[in-house]
């Protein structure tokens, strides 16, 4: 078991929110993790430069399910620019703390929400993210 | 709520009559059993009398066993004693892609040191690739080291053939390389017989036949020279120094003599219930494979890979369960990284972080089996529906 979930990981792990694929998405955020593998997508939806809702699938570990459950939890309802700020930290630190080993998922989720924001921007203006880099995959994928 | 404990491959409950035994080495009797009076005399007689039960247990004799603190210390008292006692005859050391790391990182320390070290392959069920090892031996070989069974995918290595290998590969009359076995996932579990497998050192550990932990034994084959690891007393015969672990080693005398009395029955149960969880994963969770040998395994191990989901979820959803199993995927290892022994049989990348791990022991029922058969398969569902890899 992983030593030191804090109750609201493991609350976050339990019962995820906004769980699952979403029909026609302004944006997709799909990244692989370069540390152990695994792989996140983001999903939003934008109206009015505000994000109205936010979805995700996760393959990976329990602070990886708990991080992308409260990202998209955060981010709902601010505008992108609001969202942008959402740092790992931030998620972090709204789910009282990750053991030091399991930060990089959470680095994981901050990296789907920009890569949605990016996509969506893409998609709408022609122009993405101007620091936006697209993490390296992990292999196979 | 229940518990169903399936990971006796990373711990075991000591036996109820191995825990009386020690008792009154615990509470009781102190002496040290170098000592010349009543109370080191009779720990020392306790200690006579779990050798011969130990060596018994793999048809050794009592001074070919020695004790250490775990099976980590064996491993690494075998590596490093074995090699800097053989310095003079070579520098090459063989042995396979998924030992344990109580094998790989001394050896990693060996070769910083000068020595030599070759990893053989194995096969797709993770058996040794014979022919390779063949190979692999040269005149300048003196040590070779293969696990006897894999914590990981539980299959059981050829070790009477490797043995043979080895023997005939110097045929020349020069003296064959010290042929080490890391035991100690099969010693207790299955019969190992070190005169008929032609082994000269092997570990084993007490834990994994419901002995205590804390105490473990190299055996060594008489006359095979050894560097001790630690020096400072006559314990041991002088190959490992250090007052006696006394409780401890009498409880691992207990379980070994109860290893073998009852290996058969507990045999029969345990592959009674592996059948009955490899039957029943494989109609009720179609995406789970098996990894390792399907025969040539041990019979208190199932273990697999489950398509698009992680490792580490699986054990935590079950964990709320009241299930215990354990997994190699990257998410929960140290290093986050993936399984140098499912990468070796050749599992797929984005298989190996979905590896779990079920073992059995002695006192677990079928009842158990079904539990877990029941509360697994929509943890699975679940954790796939939430996967990105999951299409439609
Ligand atoms: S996703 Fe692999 S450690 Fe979190």
């Amino acid at each position: 078991m992983p030593e030191g979930y804090s109750e609201k990981v493991m609350d976050h792990f339990r019962n995820p929110h906004n769980v699952g694929e979403m029909k026609d998405p302004d944006g997709i955020g799909h990244v692989g993790n370069p540390v152990c593998g695994d792989i996140m997508e983001m999903y939003i939806k934008v109206k009015d430069n505000v994000i109205t809702d936010a979805k995700f699938k996760t393959f990976g570990c329990g602070a990886a399910i708990a991080t992308s459950s409260m990202m998209t939890d955060l981010v709902k309802g601010k505008t992108l620019e609001e969202a942008l700020k959402v740092s790992n930290r931030a998620v972090v630190e709204a789910l009282e703390g990750l053991p030091p080993r399991k930060l990089h998922c959470s680095v994981l989720a901050e990296d789907a929400l920009k890569g949605a924001i990016n996509d969506y921007l893409l998609k709408t203006t022609g122009k993405g993210l101007p620091d936006w880099k697209p993490h390296e995959e992990s292999e196979g994928h | 709520m229940t518990t169903v404990y399936l990971d006796h491959v990373a711990a075991n409950p000591v036996d109820k009559r191995v825990a009386e035994t020690m008792m009154p080495y615990i509470s009781g009797n102190y002496g040290n059993p170098s000592a010349l009076y009543e109370q080191g005399r009779i720990a020392a007689q306790a200690i006579d009398k779990a050798r011969q039960q130990v060596a018994s247990l793999i048809n050794a004799k009592p001074e070919e066993i020695i004790f250490t603190s775990c099976g980590t210390e064996s491993n690494n008292f075998a590596l490093h004693g074995l090699a800097q006692a053989n310095i003079k005859k070579g520098k090459h050391i063989i042995t396979s892609a998924i030992e344990h790391f109580s094998i790989h990182h001394p050896l990693k320390t060996l070769e910083k040191q000068g020595f030599k070290v070759t990893q053989v392959p194995v096969d797709g069920n993770g058996i040794v690739k014979l022919d390779e090892l063949k190979k692999a031996i040269t005149p300048e070989t003196i040590l070779i080291s293969i696990t006897h069974a894999s914590n990981e995918i539980g299959t059981i290595e050829p070790i009477a053939e490797i043995s043979q290998i080895i023997r005939q590969a110097t045929g020349d009359g020069r003296q064959a390389p010290c042929f080490h076995v890391d035991a100690v996932q099969a010693a207790g579990v299955i019969p190992v017989d070190v005169q008929t497998l032609g082994i000269d050192a092997l570990s084993l550990a007490a834990d994994q036949f419901y002995g205590p932990k804390g105490i473990a034994a190299l055996y060594l084959k008489k006359g095979t020279r050894i560097l001790p690891f630690l020096e400072g007393g006559i314990q041991e015969g002088g190959k490992r120094s250090g007052t006696e672990n006394v409780s401890g080693i009498v409880g691992m005398g207990k379980a070994a003599e109860l290893a073998k009395a009852e290996m058969k029955e507990r045999t029969a149960l345990l592959k009674k219930l592996q059948k009955k969880l490899m039957d029943g994963l494989k109609t009720k969770v179609p995406t789970f494979h098996l990894t390792g040998d399907a025969e040539q395994r041990l019979p208190n191990h199932v273990s697999g890979c489950v398509e698009f989901i992680e490792g580490e979820s699986m054990s935590m959803f079950l964990d709320m369960e009241g299930i215990s199993v354990s997994t190699g995927s990257a998410c929960v290892s140290k290093a986050l990284k993936a399984s140098h022994v499912l990468l070796a049989v050749g599992v797929a990348r984005e298989m190996v972080n979905g590896s779990i791990v079920f073992s059995f022991g002695k006192d677990t029922t079928e009842a158990d089996i079904d539990y877990l058969l029941e509360k697994f398969p929509p943890i699975v569902e679940r954790l796939q529906s939430m996967s990105p890899l999951k299409k439609g």
